[in-house]
């Protein structure tokens, strides 16, 4: 099919001579001294450790940094020889968290909002909605309610609302880090399309290479404060700028993970927790899933898959006491329920505690103190225990958390937040830990020391198991291994 | 150069920085979020203790003011977030409305009740000039809040009706709730607000954070 | 395997099946359309509910109110709105409108024979008419906006208010998109009660629950609403360029005839009250 001409764009140029950003408040500088240029139509993957700017860059190129209430530059940063901030329109920004970009309830008004803004008559502003909808290959009506995509579809939908204003720089910022594999690729595919149709420039922020690697044809490596370290074609900055990747946790393509593999374990065996005949769902009268069997063994660790949609979360949510099942049976063996009932959606808060520990997806949602080591003492002083100190120490030194021990959970970074709501958790000694999808987003430093630690925990006899996507994390720990069906197939073993 | 930096902003803040009382698209959407939220809060918080304290309002000769005042937060939280002219009023009107929509009793007469809270609030901040935000406005403005509140009910909820005793003590006790549930109370939250680095983006929250 | 050969490689179990009656991702549910309203502006229902209900907030008798509430119940049924569904969406006036009344027929102003006093309380003759009058003021002020704003899309009533109306279009706009979010913290809440209960603190201290709970939405709220700041200036929101609009709303024939049709209720309900003679200013 031939495209409308109408749907290329000048691609923009970018030039920094010296810049820097420092946000308000702020002694130190965001980024300093950044001498960069990209040609129009270049397509660049831009990579650093978290702290180098990279975003900072991004956002300043897509007029977005604030003005000086927000911060003060030095130097210059360039997008077609003038300030980024009197180009609007001239860029399209797509940011990393899919629920935090869409503007409006229905599919094309989101994607007609920045044409409004600019001010593109009406006839005009549809016609490239429908144009950037198929662009992304988003099939779905212009009133579908925006509130029902997935993750990967609403980054295509800000994608689609992105190129909708026909903008010749494109600026991802980690968009497919919160997404499963699944929308990765979508995504992925999505942005391919759309450059090949448009020809725009394109700056890609992301510590995962492996996605973008190809699609692009220059990778820079910024350094700490915005110094360019490596400037170059991907294979060859993969290779040249090796050591500092991995030191900065970006994933290098095809760098083996040193974790050891998994090891199959019988899930019959020192089962802790077992699921019978389970349907969930997390209102009366919508199952997500039904006839759900299985066994979590001690001293193993379980992982669960499953497409989008089938209620992995809503299992692991069912199993860990915290959902009441629709019909079936939660059953904790008589080891873990250890003097109380076999239901733990029957037990009290504080009883779940030394049995049944829950970690969520969203590390947010679980803080209800000012300081990291006040995290780690509220479940100790819900057991009445005295002596916190001596319990929350130990597991504040193992996560890598001390130094922190007085900082406000909120301000800490998406990492070590991870590792805290994980910490809170085994502070308690729980004989089983649940982990919703404990991976997600994490870069490959924080990704291995999670993975080493739930192998720890399985040495030590606790029953583990974790909902995941992440094939890697199923080899390192699928020691025993459960998909959610992704149709009616039924119960059955499949390879 | 390090060096010279540091030296700068020792002496910018907070004396130099630019203090532009224009609207940026941050503050509009935080403010509206911070709307919504307080007036999905009051929902949330009403299926929990609405019903006891509405008795207590009808039952007792204007104490029900006492509670009022948690109703009232909302115009002193934007209005120390945002520290702009009119987010008082913004946020207050955000959050009845958000009430009004999801369902509450008072229908229209929530968006006059919020317009007129708002407007209290957004006095005492004026009369600061948008230039201090600290505990005393705070109080005060959650104090106004009250007595807006109270004038607006003379009218709307026929309060012109009682009797003076019943509106003296509803004006003491809507009056103290508002300077306390919602001025001090809001004061605290949004210092807490601050401390998580969430306002990284306001000066209300560049003011509190001292990091590197 | 390396090193492990004595054992096999783990295998995947498939699990559960999708029930045989699931609704593919239900829809939600839509409200009901107002049979007689479809084309009228959503701000013009605004102003059709501030019409009918602000001359009643003027006067405290019972004459304006019950007519006004009789007028409003004929027109909300003529219009499809079912008996089910105004008790269903209305409950919470229909709880609150005697207390207001209580209210006042314990501490309205005293006037005639007094039949009961305690302290501050005391029921009369006066205080007895203006409870009846106040309890059905409240209804007679609440219906409306409740029943006018059953089948009002958020995203028509901005599209209205900035260009109907004209009102700053950066703050309809930033309300609207703010107002989405919603859900979002409707979802953020139940994890956050669950999360309570995993971490041992579920159960008991509700009100300090709440607190905690109600502080981390706020937090999580400001955090969301700083990214979709930045998504929106990202797509030219705020800028100095006139705005153009890719839904026009439009008023017409309708509206004008719902404004007529507010202002007569309101109308009748004054009127009958100055010919039944207890029109009551509530400042007298």
């Amino acid at each position: 099919m031939s495209r409308p001409v109408s749907e290329r764009v000048a691609p923009a140029s970018v030039e920094a001579r010296g810049w820097g950003w420092r946000h308000a408040g702020r002694r130190r500088w965001a980024i300093e001294g950044l001498d960069l240029s990209i040609a129009p139509g270049e397509r660049v993957l831009l990579v650093g450790p978290s702290g180098s700017g990279k975003s900072t860059v991004l956002h300043a190129l897509a007029g977005v940094n604030g003005g000086a209430e927000e911060g003060e530059s030095v130097g210059e940063l360039l997008l077609d020889g003038v300030g980024p901030a009197d180009r609007r329109g001239r860029s399209g920004l797509v940011l990393q968290d899919p629920d935090s970009q869409v503007v409006l309830s229905r599919l094309g008004d989101d994607v007609a909002f920045g044409c409004e803004n600019l001010g593109v008559e009406r006839s005009e502003i549809w016609s490239r909605v429908r144009d950037a909808v198929d662009a992304v290959g988003l099939e779905l009506p212009l009133d579908h309610p925006t509130s029902r995509l997935s993750g990967g579809q609403k980054q295509r939908l800000a994608l689609a609302g992105a190129i909708a204003m026909r903008p010749g720089l494109l600026l991802l910022d980690e968009p497919t880090a919160n997404l499963d594999p699944e929308g990765v690729a979508e995504v992925r595919a999505a942005v391919s399309r759309v450059l090949d149709r448009t020809g725009a420039t394109l700056v890609v922020v992301e510590h995962r290479v492996d996605v973008w690697h190809e699609l692009v044809d220059r990778m820079v490596v910024l350094g700490r404060e915005g110094r360019v370290i490596a400037d170059g074609r991907p294979k060859e900055v993969l290779v040249s700028a090796r050591v500092e990747l991995l030191a900065a946790g970006v994933w290098v393509p095809g760098e083996p993970l040193d974790v050891g593999a998994a090891r199959a374990a019988d899930p019959d065996t020192d089962v802790l927790l077992s699921g019978h005949g389970l349907t969930i769902g997390r209102q009366a009268g919508r199952p997500l899933r039904t006839g759900v069997e299985l066994a979590v063994p001690a001293g193993a660790s379980t992982v669960l898959t499953g497409p989008n949609g089938a209620g992995k979360s809503t299992l692991a949510l069912t199993l860990g006491g915290l959902l009441r099942p629709l019909a079936g049976r939660v059953v904790a063996a008589p080891a873990l329920a250890a003097g109380i009932g076999p239901d733990p959606s029957g037990w009290r808060s504080r009883e779940l505690l030394h049995r049944i520990g829950t970690v969520f997806q969203e590390p947010e949602h679980q803080f209800v103190a000012r300081t990291v080591r006040g995290e780690l003492g509220v479940a100790l002083r819900a057991l009445g225990e005295q002596d916190t100190a001596s319990r929350v120490d130990p597991v504040l030194e193992r996560l890598r958390l001390e130094h922190l021990a007085e900082a406000n959970p909120f301000t800490l970074s998406g990492g070590e937040q991870r590792r805290l709501t994980a910490a809170s958790v085994l502070v308690a000694r729980p004989r089983v830990v649940i982990l919703d999808e404990p991976t997600f987003g994490q870069d490959r430093l924080t990704w291995i020391e999670l993975v080493r630690l739930v192998r720890e925990l399985a040495d030590d006899g606790v029953a583990v198991l974790s909902v995941s996507h992440d094939a890697a994390y199923r080899e390192a720990l699928g020691d025993v291994r459960y998909a959610l069906g992704a149709d009616s197939l039924g119960t059955g073993k499949a390879a | 150069m390090h060096a010279n930096a540091n030296q700068q902003s020792t002496i910018e803040r907070p004396a130099k920085r630019a203090r532009d009382l224009r609207w940026r698209v941050v503050d509009i959407v935080v403010a509206a979020v911070i709307g919504v939220a307080t007036g999905l809060l009051f929902l949330l918080w009403n299926n929990l203790g609405y019903a006891w304290f509405s008795a207590a309002d009808a039952l007792t000769p204007g104490l029900g003011g006492i509670a009022v005042g948690i109703w009232l937060i909302g115009g002193v939280l934007g209005g120390l977030v945002i520290r702009k002219p009119g987010a008082a009023l913004f946020v207050e009107l955000l959050a009845a409305v958000v009430s009004a929509l999801v369902g509450n009793q008072w229908g229209i007469e929530t968006l006059y009740s919020g317009i007129a809270q708002g407007l209290g609030a957004e006095l005492i901040f004026a009369l600061f000039a948008y230039r201090r935000f600290g505990l005393v406005p705070a109080v005060l403005a959650g104090a106004a809040a009250g007595a807006a509140a109270w004038l607006l009910e003379l009218f709307t909820s026929g309060n012109l009706q009682k009797s003076p005793e019943f509106l003296g003590l509803y004006l003491t006790t809507i009056v103290i709730s508002g300077a306390v549930l919602a001025g001090i109370l809001g004061w605290i939250i949004v210092r807490a607000l601050a401390a998580t680095g969430a306002l990284s983006r306001f000066a209300a929250g560049q003011d509190v954070t001292q990091r590197v | 395997m390396t090193g492990r050969v004595e054992r096999a490689a783990p295998t995947t179990t498939v699990i559960g099946r999708r029930p045989s009656d699931a609704t593919e991702a239900p829809a939600a549910v839509p409200p009901p359309r107002l049979r007689l309203l479809p084309r009228v502006n959503p701000v013009t229902r605004l102003a059709a509910a501030i019409l009918v209900t602000t001359p009643l907030l003027f006067t405290i008798d019972w004459v304006s109110a019950a007519v006004a509430l009789t007028l409003q119940l004929a027109l909300f049924l003529a219009a499809g709105v079912r008996p089910s569904t105004m008790l269903r969406r209305c409950w919470p006036i229909l709880v609150a409108a005697p207390l207001a009344g209580l209210s006042m027929l314990l501490y309205g102003r005293p006037a005639g024979t007094e039949y009961w006093s305690f302290w501050l309380a005391r029921i009369t003759d006066g205080s007895i008419e203006l409870a009846v009058a106040v309890t059905l003021r409240v209804l007679a002020i609440g219906l409306p906006a409740v029943l006018l704003f059953l089948d009002v899309d958020p995203t028509e009533l901005a599209d209205g208010l900035a260009q109907v109306w004209r009102l700053p279009a950066r703050f309809v706009l930033g309300a609207l998109a703010g107002a989405r979010l919603i859900g979002l913290f409707l979802d953020d809440w139940r994890a956050m009660a669950m999360s309570r209960r995993a971490r041992g603190i579920g159960d008991h201290g509700a009100v300090r629950r709440f607190a905690t709970m109600a502080f981390a939405l706020l937090v999580l709220a400001i955090r969301r609403g700083s990214k979709l700041a930045t998504a929106m200036e990202a797509r030219g929101f705020g800028a100095r360029t006139a705005r153009s609009w890719a839904r026009p709303s439009t008023i017409g024939a309708p509206d004008a005839a719902l404004l007529v049709i507010a202002l007569s209720v309101a109308g009748c309900a004054i009127g009958g009250a100055i010919l039944a003679g207890t029109f009551h200013p509530v400042w007298v």
